[in-house]
């Protein structure tokens, strides 16, 4: 079609909201290289002392856990949704499968921090799995589980497994079938034809649900807020605290350009890592 | 075809384990149920005496009252406003090549993997410096930023399964391009625009991180009021509150899995 009726009605509104956009993460970019005057919301000239102060030991360290703890949370995370996906997409019963749908998908829209609390209920020292322990006699007193990465680390898998199981889901829903029939026929066991024909073909949608899964742990702020509690100190975290403790915007801005640059080049070493997986799915 | 021991096996060995993932993902959600009902303010597991107070208490608690109805607001502008920028997008994409086009769309895009803090403080830090107020405006504005995504997938979704020749038969017989999407585009789109809307809303009313940098006491949305009192307060309120919650977003979901096909929309259809 050459006649393009309604283009700029249709582009423009976006255009608008796509500078807005823009000039938000400019003005991010522009404060990193700000100057910070104490006790001042005032800014000062241009400085790269902001990037320097990011290489002491707390903020290297704090980059350092983060990615650690993302990595932990979406392999976590992958291992207990690849069922839950597998399930969704391949069981008979149209009730089981709204059952696991509403059931995986309802945590996505309850937002962070009922989900946060939640969670603190369940390892408070008081909370249910404590109670439950100590009942049973496997522990003598409360373990300490709120205030650990640990703690954080079983909360965040939670939060992130709803996204995880769609993007599963939607590269399980997409395997022509054919292919482990064909591998059945040929007298493959069904452990042998989820390993070499399943797997294998489900792997765009594992790579994608795992750089989803990391980039959502990364920015996930009142998990490790509330359940670290100050002792598990994470980019977000101490990006908050920078602004709104110490009124630090230049600092908390430089922390955040450095934290997506990082969390960006980690995705994209992610994507160019599985390519030889990704094309073995393709050629299957 | 019978099946041998091992397979039989393995199949109840996948069901238990399904099972236990199921109740992974559903415990938090009990422990909050049977939470709400405690009698002492104590958070402890489990209750020694049942009552209803803590639901009470939620719904007297003013700052949740009214977190809830600036919540109201934001979430209806935003979404709203997403859904008719982020819809017309998406066609404008699906259809038409123009300038920019791949980079407007990537910059749209963006917000699913830029951390939702990065925004509340860009948009923060923009306010600031052209001297706007913490006012409605910037919260809605970064909702808009946020949902977008979530409206122009679904959108572009309900496009893919458009039947084209329905707009062309409309136009062969001698409709204006403005009739054609008003009576047959924009009706066949529907279905994914409402469920685009009420996934757009459901993620507006629940988004903190961003809102926690954005908003102001006067302008603070549910889950910003939410997390404050969890700050401030041990007591079962906050499970009342979650209780409610849970409820609601189930049973929205429920209404959009019966009616609109929660499967379409996730694009984990099977068929």
């Amino acid at each position: 079609m050459t006649k393009r009726p309604f283009l700029g009605w249709f582009v423009s509104p976006a255009g608008l909201v796509a500078l807005g956009l823009t000039a938000a993460m400019a003005a991010v970019f522009q404060f990193s290289m700000r100057a910070y005057i104490p006790g001042s919301l005032e800014v000062g000239g241009f400085t790269l002392q902001n990037f320097a102060a990011l290489v002491r030991p707390l903020y290297a360290l704090a980059f350092w856990n983060t990615i650690l703890l993302c990595f932990e949370t979406a392999a976590f995370t992958l291992i207990l949704a690849y069922p839950l996906a597998y399930a969704l997409v391949r069981t008979r019963s149209s009730a089981v499968r709204s059952f696991i749908l509403i059931a995986a998908v309802t945590p996505l829209f309850l937002g962070e921090v009922v989900r946060t609390y939640s969670w603190m209920i369940v390892l408070g020292n008081n909370g249910f799995l404590n109670t439950l322990l100590v009942k049973l006699g496997l522990v003598a007193r409360p373990v300490q589980m709120m205030f650990t990465s640990g703690g954080v680390i079983a909360a965040l898998v939670h939060v992130t497994m709803p996204i995880m199981v769609i993007m599963l889901a939607a590269g399980l829903s997409h395997i022509d079938r054919n292919c482990e029939k064909a591998a059945e026929s040929l007298g493959a066991g069904p452990v042998r034809v989820f390993l070499t024909i399943t797997l294998p073909l489900s792997m765009p949608g594992i790579v994608a649900g795992f750089s989803t899964a990391f980039a959502w742990t990364f920015s996930a702020f009142a998990t490790p807020q509330l359940i670290g509690g100050g002792r598990v100190s994470t980019v977000s975290t101490l990006i908050y605290q920078l602004g709104f403790s110490s009124f630090n915007f230049p600092f908390a801005a430089s922390l955040s350009i450095v934290g997506l640059a990082l969390s960006l080049a980690v995705i994209a070493l992610l994507k160019q890592a599985t390519r030889p997986l990704e094309r073995l799915a393709s050629a299957t | 075809m019978k099946r041998s021991p091992a397979a039989i096996a393995l199949r109840w060995s996948g069901r238990v384990l399904v099972a236990a993932i199921l109740l992974f993902v559903l415990l938090p959600g009990i422990v909050v149920a049977v939470t709400a009902f405690n009698d002492r303010a104590l958070l402890a597991f489990p209750p020694q005496a049942w009552s209803l107070r803590w639901f009470w208490r939620a719904f007297s608690y003013s700052d949740f009252g009214r977190g809830f109805w600036n919540g109201l607001t934001v979430t209806l502008w935003a979404s709203s406003i997403a859904l008719v920028v982020g819809a017309a997008f998406a066609i404008a994409i699906h259809r038409y090549t123009f300038v920019l086009k791949s980079l407007l769309e990537g910059i749209l895009l963006s917000p699913l993997i830029i951390p939702h803090y990065t925004i509340g403080l860009g948009v923060l830090i923009l306010a600031s410096q052209t001297g706007a107020g913490r006012g409605f405006p910037l919260v809605i504005l970064t909702h808009v930023l946020l949902v977008l995504p979530f409206v122009m997938r679904s959108t572009f979704i309900s496009l893919e399964n458009l039947d084209g020749r329905l707009e062309l038969a409309a136009s062969s017989l001698g409709a204006t391009p403005g009739r054609v999407l008003l009576t047959v585009t924009i009706p066949l789109l529907l279905p994914g625009l409402l469920s685009g809307w009420l996934f757009a809303a459901i993620l507006s009313f629940n988004e903190f991180t961003a809102t926690l940098f954005v908003s102001s006491q006067a302008t603070q949305t549910l889950p910003v009021a939410m997390y404050n009192y969890v700050r401030e307060f041990a007591d079962p309120t906050l499970a009342a509150l979650s209780v409610i919650y849970i409820a609601v977003t189930a049973l929205l979901l429920s209404f959009a899995n019966a009616f609109l096909g929660l499967e379409k929309i996730l694009n984990v259809d099977a068929h």
